[in-house]
This record gives C-alpha cells, structure tokens and sequence, in this order.
C-alpha cells in the first residue's frame, strides 16, 4: 500500500512542513482538474467503513452495496427491489418445489475467463463451509446437505448443488422453500472466481480482485474510500452509465448531511440525524428519500417464569398502553409506521394479523389496561416493578422514556438500563433481561426472518423462552407453502397467534431515511434497502434545464 | 544563602498557615466572587429543583423540544422527551459538581502525593513508580470501566472510582517533573541540613512550591472529568435515564444544536460559569498559598 | 546519558509485557463479544465463527498463541476488518494521525506557549483576562461542539474550505481537523504556561537575577523561561502520545483516515486483535514520550539528574 512507503520514522517535523508546502502548491491545481474530470463518476457517501470485500464475509448493507456492485448473483435486484435474472438467464422449477435448474448466460470475469456453473457451485460450497463462517449460511439450510456441511459433519462435495454442463446449474432442496430464490440474489451467493481463489489469499485487494459485476474494484483506502470504474468485460456492459463509483466512508451522519450540502457527494447513505430531520425536509425536499423498509422496531419480552411479564395479562396491558403514534409521529417524526404488528407491512404478500385492540381508542384501551393489571393483582397501590433494556442510542433513549412516562400513569416503574451495544446483545442473548429494546431488519423480502426468529431455536424464542408447537408448525408449514395466497394465511396464522399471546410490544416499522440529489438518474428506494448502480446515471451538465 | 530567604521558603508549621491562606484569600475580590457564585450555583443545583413545577421525569405532554416558554414556565424549554430542561440541569448539577468534586480531589491527593514522592525518593523507587503510570496510561479504560460494572454491578461511586483511577496519572506526572527540580535547590538541601524529616519535606516544602502548577491542572481536570462522565453514560456506567448530568445533557445537546440551540446551550452556560468561578478561585488559591510571597 | 537511556528502552520491555498481559484479560473477561450484534446468530453459525478466529480454544492457549505471533511482530487480521492486517490498518492510519496530530501540537506551541508568557507578564490586565478567558473557553467547550461548527461554518456556508474527507492529505482538508484538535491544546498550554511562569518570575534567582539589572527580556529568556517550561514539558509528554494516534471525533466528524477511531471502535466492536494491536502501540508511545520528557528535563534543568 502506498502510504505504507512513507513510514513515520523517516517523518522529521521538517518533512511534514515540506510536504505541507508541496501539497499547499498543488492544492489549486487538484480542484481545477478533480472538477472538469469527475463527469460520470458517482460519489457516494456510504455509511461505515467495509470490514470485507469478500461477498460471502459482508455482513451489513454498506458492505453488501459495493459487493453487489462488483459481484452479480445468479439472480439480481431491478431498480424497484424485485428480481431480475443476473448470470441466470432464466431457470425453471421442478413440480414438487424441490428442484431448481439455472441456465448461465455466456459471460466473462473481469480478466476474461468464462463464467461457468462451476463457479457457482464452487461459491456455494464455500459459503457453507464452516471455515467461511458465514453469517448467513442458514439461509441456504434448505438445500440438500447444507446443515450437515455447515455443521462440518460431511465435507462440500455433498453439497446438493451440481453442475450439469458449463451453462446449467442444478440445485436439489430438501423440501420446497418459498424465499429461497430471494437469497440466490444476496451478496453471499455470488459465483465466485474459482481459478482466483484456489492460488491464493488477499484476493479482495484491488489489482487482484477479479469480479463478475458492472463494476470494477480499483483502489481501496480504508477509512477513506473505494473507487470502482465500469467492467469493460461485462455482458451488459453498454448499459452501464456510470464511468465509476466512490463509496466514501462516512458514518456519522452530521458530517455526511454537511458533505452532501457542500455538493461532495450525490448520494448518502449515512441517514440524516434524526434533530435535522424537519429542517433537510424544509431546505432539502428534492434530495430526500423516505421509504418503508423491511424492519421492525420492537421490545422483547422474557417470558420465563418468576416475573411478572409471565402473567399474559400484564403483557397485554403493557401493550394496550404504548400509544405508539406519539412515539413515531411526536418523538421520532420521519414517517415511521407505528406497528401493531410484528412483521413489517412492507414485506411482499405480508398479512393483515394485528393486536386485537388496535382500533381502540385510547381511553378504552387504558381503562382495559388498568382493569387487566388490576387482576393481576397490580396498581398504584401495588404498583408493577420492571426494567427495560435498551442499547445506548439517542433514539432509543428517547422512546425507552417516552415508554417510561406512558405507563407510569398505571403504576408501573420501569427502571431504563442502558448498555453499551455489545453488552446489551449479549445480555439479550444470554436471556437475562425482562425488557430489551430489539430490532429485526430483513435479510429477504419475506416474512421468513421474522416468523423464524420466534420459532424453535430461532434467536427471540431462545432470549424469551417463548415455546409453542403449534406457532412451529405454522412457520414450518408457511415456509414449504409455494402458492401465495394459502401462504400468506398460513404466515398470517402464525403472526397472530404471538399477538394474541402479546409476546412482544411492536413499537414500529422501520422507513429508510437516504439523500440522492437531483441531479441522480434511475435511484429508488425499495424496502430491502437495495438500489443496483448499474442503473444509475448523472444528468449531465448539457442537457440539464434548471 | 541568606537566612531571610530560609526563612520565606520554609514556611511556618501549624494551622496559622490556613488562617493565614484564608486571610489572603479573602482580600482577593475576584475569587470571593467566584466563590460566592459557585455556593449559590451548588445551592440551586441541590435545593433548586424543589421550587420547579416539574419533576426530573415529567413529561409535559404538549411541549416536546420546545424552545424557552412561558406557557408551562419551561423558562429554558424541554428536552426532546418533553421535560424541563432548567430542572434537569439542575438535576444534573447534583451529579455534575458532586462527580467534579470528588473525582477531582481524589485524583489530586493521589496524584500529588504519587508524584512528589516518586520525584523526591528518586531512583528505583521513582523507577518504578513511574513504569507503574506508563502501565495505567496504557491500559484499554473501556474495558477498565466495562469489567468495574460487571464485578460492582451500577453504583454511582464506581464514577468516581473510574475516573480517579486515570485523572491522577496526569497529575502525578506533572508533580514529579517539578518535585525533580525543586529537590535540587537550595532551600531543601538546607531544610535537610537543619535535619527535617522527608515526610515533612515533601508536604511542608515540596508541594507548596508545586502548588501554581497543581491547582492550575486541577482547574483543568473539571471540565475533562465532567465530560468523561457522560462517556461512562455511554456505555452504561455513568447516570442513568431519568437521572442525568451536565455532561450527558451537552453530548444529547450537541445532536439537535443546529435546530434546537438551547438544549446545548443551557447546560454548556451552567459548565462555562462553574468554570470560570473555579478559574478565578484556582488562581486566588494559587496567590493565598504562595509560600515565596509569604 | 546514554546509559540511562538505554537502560530505559530495555525496561520497556517487562513494562509492555504487563501491559499486554492485563489488557488480553482485561478484555477477555469483559462481556460483549465480536459477534453480538443487532442480527443474533444461530448457534451454529456462532460456533463456526468462533472456532475460526480460534475463539473456542481456552483463554490461556489463546494468550500464548498471541504473545508466540507477537514475537515474530504479527499482530494477527482484525475481526472487524478482515481484510487486512492489524498490522497494516495502523501503519496505513498512522501517516495521517501523525500529521494531523503533529501540526496540531505545532500550531498549539506556537500559539499556546507565547499567549501564556504574555498573560503571565501583563498578569490581571485586560490582556491577560482577554487570553484566559478565551483559553477558557476552548477548554469547556469540548471538541464534539467546536468541530461540527467549524465544518458547518467554513465548510457548508462559508465554503471557504472542504467540509470534509482527506484528499489524499491535502491542505484544504487538513486546516479545520488540525484547528479543531488544536484549540483545547492551546487552551491547556496556555493556561499552564501563564501559570508556571508566574510561579518562576515570583521564585528568589529571577528576584536575584532582576537584582544583577538583567532587563525583563533577558530575565525571561534566560532564566524563567527554561524551568517555566517543566511542567507544560510533563503535560505533553502523554498528551503528544494521544495526540498524533488520533482523535475519533475529529476523525469522524471531518473523515480523516486515522487511527484514532480504531481505539474505541475496536473496543466497541470486541474486535481483540485491533485492541491489543492499539494498546502495544499506544503504551509503546507512552513509555517512549515519558522518556523523552524525563530527558528533555535535564536539559530544561542541568540541576535534574538520574542516578543510573
């Protein structure tokens, strides 16, 4: 790396003012050309620094957004966050649900070898691999062996994924699964290049990487940025608009609400701070986009014995008085969905289960509160004794007092705990909380992440020991169903039975909250929060009309 | 050397030397001002809150991040959550000058203790005294904090105890640099020669001699340990919702300073004053316990 | 001299060893670890991770293996930045941590140190009221404020400079982080300088030295002005050392490469290798700053001297 040559011992004060001379000379000139050559390059301000560039490593969007940019998958997003073919021209699937065949289109890596099915087999096997230690892999446990490998009981080669010819790709799923085409398009199941993998490591470095995208790794300066340039070798290269991208690593979103002000970037995908809000709404209506998204917002209950939260009434009191408009429309103010749900209406074919008492009005629902804490032995006199925890966030701060001042009327006192974020998950994960502030964001457009986590073995059911076979054989029974209207009743069964067991208090949906400037062609926000840049263009300074 | 100036050094033992700092003191008008004012502040912090119509937690459910109003006499507007922001500054006073004071005071007794020993016995001992402070700047003071909550479980005096446990380290270093120099001049060779003890040296001659630049650094430590308060809060230690603290105020201020300026700027002025007023007392101190000008 | 010197430089060897050993426990046993997040695993994806950053193995054979790659200088691959080497994040973030910090500190002496002996010779006039007060109020104001303003006065409205980014280290980029990291510096060296020397002009070889008829210029330079400088000299030993490995406000707010950020992002995130790569470097600064301070005092003061 080059800032490597220049190490700090050779580093004398008289260095640093003679270098600050030099770049002082040539600061002028660096503008004057950085503006007249900047034409087609997209500048992106793109939230964290990436931790890889590995597209089976990555593990949050400002990662996945660079890989997706480098690495087409066998299926791709279009621009309204749907599926499209990508190196799979088209592919069909068995009656029974179970067998999937993928026909390749001719195309070429990024140094001009042939992307083959083997590719793709290789890249699956990888992902399994425990040695990879995806953090997704289980979204790939339908396929036949995929457990067992990732469990390291049997090796890749079981692996029900085979290459019939160069072209064709089979893959052999141990029973039918609605969303798993949904995560052939992630990141992780990107074809990789086998024949640059097995001769070495670093391979994620710009100069070796070899990619399969629109797009190109150049150059890659951590904390700083990644400059990617169009993929002359791509098989649809003509439609690429773009000469390049930078995904410059801006986290805070102060600053990159400034940079984008400042006109150094077209994109941010920083957020905006939620205090600036209404004031980028007033001055900046043109560069915001709001959008639901695939997430939700909610506090998890333990259930175990010994507290009061086991007792159903209690719970469902605590949830009869959370007036969740005042918490997205008054506190929080960005178009959040107050939620009386769990999973996010945004989802494809999401169901309409809700609380039962959601179109209560207020006063109903606090008396009826009032009257189930009352049972429960419960009240002002008597009053209910509870923490919440919540991992230290502006926001979350915010609504945790909101809450606290909410049920204070009933007699609750609810003690607020904050924790650093690693601690407050793994308090979360080792169950030792009565309250825990939680959020749950979508990995596919589908119910699936969501019903999954309270489902057997799933995260929330192991954090709330909340158990019920008959709400595991709902989810089973949803994720196998393959028409989409008795789907979606299954899905819709299984959602109600936690909202009528109020195992949960749903706050809201979550919106995402990016800045695109005008200027930006062929952007829009979808709920899984992807937006493929080979799509995008800048209108060019000629043929604008402002 | 003059017995004259022997006898301006060594300055004379027994309680007439705290008379005498306070008499001092007392004629300089602008640290009897400032004390005046930090009374009064400490007063209103701690009794203050008692004359508020609203409580640390009440929310006022029509006023949320409202600007300084008459209407629900939030004089100094609300918070985002809709509570009073002049009753929980004061609120957060209590926590804020109580933490100052004693952080502070203990990382000053140790610090300056540490140091002039250290500089004084010199040698190994200094050696390794000083190895030991490398040692405690080095260590990861998260982690510090993170494990002091785990073993201790949330207590309020585990803040003091985590932030004296590093603002002495400055202090110490700065004590010994002097104590290096002072030992070599003439006026403790001759406290030496007329046989006082060591102890005696380091507490009667040593450290009043250091003195302008201790209370100098003392009133510097203020404002950091205030602010590394709410970096405790951050991760759980320090003050927790709905108690608060000028330092937590400022950093959840600093969020919305562009739209809603006073929620930075009340508990920065409260800051600002205190420190001013310790400022001003910091170098009345200084002047009153100068044993040369005695 | 040089003995002494050397001598120090071996200590610090059994020095970074304790430092290295209690901060791989101390982190240890924290609870939190590199993989909880917001996204809870399943249990057997958490296992695989684990047993690939050798997670899974008792926490003596991990130290062991950490001190044995330590020896051969490997600090191991971030957790967090898997794609590069601990090795590699700090020397590629230090460059710039390093200018920054430096020509902040440069600019805090120059502007700092004279502030001080000024309010200090025109004690309780206008002009010694007018610096403290300002040094004041760089010291209560903290950087989290002073650095968003400037970037959103110079950058966003004035547009006088960038409101951010590095640039590869050009000027423009580097003038609001170096005044922002600046500011509190002058402010602590300003008021400590005014302090010690009133304390020296007020000490009996200054009176003596006035006594000979040296003007106030001389009695400045060549008597007060050297021991005034100890104590500012002790404060910025281990203020240099935190200085130049950066700042994570400022690094964040203004998007500096640094390095200041892997300090308390690295803790935050459990990422072990960065932390312990992060401690041996920052104490290994520590120990060399302190002595170049205890050296920089004989030469302040010829009287000081180290047994051996």
């Amino acid at each position: 790396m080059s800032s490597k040559d220049m190490s700090f011992r050779d580093m004398s004060p008289w260095d640093m003012i003679r270098r600050l001379a030099l770049t002082a000379s040539l600061a002028l000139s660096t503008t004057v050309i950085s503006t007249t050559a900047a034409s087609a390059t997209l500048q992106v301000g793109n939230g964290a620094e990436p931790g890889t560039l590995d597209p089976q490593k990555v593990n949050g969007n400002w990662e996945t957004r660079i890989t997706r940019s480098l690495f087409d998958r066998l299926l791709n997003y279009a621009p309204d966050g749907s599926l499209e073919p990508g190196l799979a021209e088209r592919w069909e699937v068995s009656e029974d649900g179970k067998r999937y065949t993928f026909h390749l289109r001719e195309a070429l890596w990024s140094d001009g070898e042939p992307i083959t099915a083997d590719d793709a087999v290789f890249a699956l096997r990888r992902v399994l691999d425990p040695a990879t230690a995806n953090h997704n892999a289980n979204l790939y446990y339908p396929i036949v062996g995929a457990r067992e490998i990732n469990a390291g009981k049997v090796d890749g080669e079981s692996l029900g994924v085979t290459a019939l010819d160069d072209h064709t790709l089979e893959i052999r799923l141990v029973e039918p699964t609605a969303w798993f085409v949904q995560a052939l398009a992630m990141s992780e199941a990107a074809p990789l290049p086998e024949h640059l993998l097995s001769s070495g490591t670093d391979w994620t470095r710009p100069g070796v990487m070899v990619s399969s995208g629109p797009f190109v790794l150049t150059d890659w300066r951590p904390q700083d940025h990644i400059d990617v340039a169009r993929n002359p070798h791509y098989y649809a290269v003509d439609e690429v608009a773009l000469d390049g991208i930078t995904f410059h690593a801006i986290e805070d979103p102060a600053s990159a609400l400034n940079r984008f002000r400042a006109g150094d970037l077209d994109i941010s995908y920083s957020g905006v701070p939620s205090a600036r809000f209404d004031w980028v709404q007033q001055h900046l209506p043109e560069s915001l986009q709001v959008g639901p998204l695939l997430g939700s917002y909610f506090y998890m209950i333990n259930l175990r014995e010994g507290t009061p939260l086991a007792d159903t009434r209690v719970r469902e009191a605590l949830n009869l008085a959370l007036r969740r408009e005042v918490i997205t429309d008054q506190l929080l103010g960005i178009g959040q969905t107050p939620s009386w749900w769990y999973v996010p209406r945004a989802v494809s074919g999401a169901p309409d289960s809700r609380l039962a008492f959601a179109d209560w009005p207020m006063e109903q629902r606090l008396a009826r509160a009032e009257q189930l804490l009352d049972e429960a032995g419960y009240g002002p006199e008597h009053p209910l004794q509870l923490s919440l925890a919540y991992n230290t966030l502006d926001d979350h701060r915010k609504i945790a007092v909101a809450i606290a001042a909410m049920w204070k009327p009933l007699g609750i006192e609810l003690e607020l705990i904050n924790r650093e974020a690693a601690v407050h998950y793994a308090t979360v994960r080792q169950a030792d909380f009565e309250l825990a502030r939680y959020g749950l964001i979508a990995t596919v457009d589908d119910a699936y992440d969501f019903l999954n986590a309270y489902a057997s073995g799933g995260s929330a059911a192991r954090s709330t020991g909340f158990h019920d076979e008959e709400y595991d054989d709902l989810v089973r029974r949803s994720s196998a169903e393959l028409d989409p209207q008795r789907r979606r009743q299954l899905v819709g069964s299984a959602e109600q039975r936690l909202l009528d067991a109020n195992v949960l208090l749903p706050i809201y949906d979550y919106v995402s909250v990016h800045l695109v400037a005008p200027h930006v062609r062929g952007w829009q926000s979808t709920p899984l929060d992807v937006h493929p840049l080979r799509y995008v263009s800048l209108k060019t300074q000629n043929d604008t009309s402002q | 050397m003059t017995t004259d100036t022997l006898n301006q050094t060594i300055a004379p033992a027994g309680d007439s030397l705290g008379r005498d700092a306070w008499r001092r003191l007392s004629q300089n008008r602008a640290a009897m001002v400032s004390l005046a004012l930090l009374g009064l502040m400490a007063l209103a912090c701690f009794l203050g809150p008692m004359l508020s119509p609203w409580g640390l937690a009440e929310v006022d459910w029509n006023a949320f991040s409202s600007a300084p109003t008459l209407e629900g006499w939030h004089l100094l507007g609300t918070d985002a959550n809709g509570r009073d922001l002049l009753t929980r500054t004061l609120y957060g006073g209590q926590i804020s000058l109580s933490v100052a004071l004693v952080a502070t005071f203990v990382s000053l007794v140790i610090g300056v203790l540490y140091g002039a020993i250290s500089g004084y016995v010199g040698g190994r001992l200094d050696n390794l005294m000083m190895r030991f402070v490398d040692i405690m700047y080095s260590l990861p003071f998260m982690f510090l904090v993170i494990l002091l909550m785990v073993v201790f479980g949330r207590n309020i005096f585990l803040i003091y105890a985590a932030i004296g446990a590093v603002e002495w380290l400055d202090m110490a270093r700065i004590v010994r640099g002097q104590t290096l120099a002072l030992k070599q001049r003439e006026f403790i060779e001759a406290a030496h020669a007329l046989g006082v003890k060591d102890g005696k040296i380091v507490t009667r001659h040593l450290i009043p001699n250091a003195i302008g630049p201790v209370i100098v650094y003392v009133t510097l430590t203020v404002p950091k340990v205030i602010l590394l308060e709410s970096f405790l809060s951050f991760l759980g230690l320090g003050v927790q919702e709905p108690l608060t603290s000028w330092g937590v105020l400022i950093s959840e201020g600093t969020e919305s300073m562009q739209t809603e300026p006073w929620m930075l700027l009340v508990p920065s002025v409260f800051l600002a004053v205190t420190l001013f007023c310790l400022n001003f007392l910091g170098d009345g101190l200084r002047d009153a316990l100068d044993p040369k000008t005695r | 001299m040089l003995k002494y010197t050397l001598k120090r430089l071996l200590q610090a060897i059994p020095t970074m060893l304790v430092v290295i050993t209690i901060a791989f426990f101390l982190m240890r046993v924290a609870p939190g670890g590199p993989f909880d997040g917001e996204r809870s695993l399943p249990p057997q994806i958490e296992a695989n991770l684990m047993a690939a950053y050798h997670l899974d193995e008792p926490l003596w054979q991990q130290y062991a293996r950490y001190l044995g790659n330590l020896v051969q200088g490997d600090f191991g691959p971030s957790f967090k930045y898997k794609d590069f080497t601990v090795t590699e994040l700090i020397m590629q973030g230090f460059p710039v941590s390093l200018e920054i910090g430096g020509l902040a500190i440069l600019l805090a002496l120059l502007v700092g140190l004279p502030l001080g002996v000024i309010a200090a010779l025109r004690r309780n006039t206008g002009i010694d009221y007018t610096v403290m007060g300002l040094a004041l109020a760089g010291i209560a104001v903290p950087n989290f404020v002073i650095a968003p303003l400037l970037a959103l006065v110079f950058g966003v409205l004035l547009q006088w400079l960038p409101a951010g980014g590095w640039n590869d280290g050009a000027l423009p980029n580097m003038i609001l982080p170096i005044v922002a990291l600046a500011v509190p510096q002058i402010a602590y060296i300003a008021r400590m300088m005014r302090a010690s020397m009133i304390e020296v002009l007020g000490s009996h070889y200054i009176r003596t030295a006035r006594a000979k008829g040296l003007t106030e210029t001389e009695v400045v330079w060549r008597h007060a002005m050297r021991p005034a400088l100890l104590p500012v000299t002790s404060y910025l030993g281990p203020a240099i050392a935190g200085i130049i490995t950066g700042s994570v406000v400022i690094e964040q707010i203004f998007g500096i490469p640094g390095i200041g950020r892997y300090f308390v992002q690295g803790a935050l995130n459990r990422d072990y290798t960065l932390v312990m790569g992060t401690v041996v470097f920052y104490g290994a600064l520590i120990v060399l700053m302190n002595l170049i301070v205890d050296l920089i005092y004989s030469a302040l003061d010829p009287q000081i001297r180290y047994d051996d």
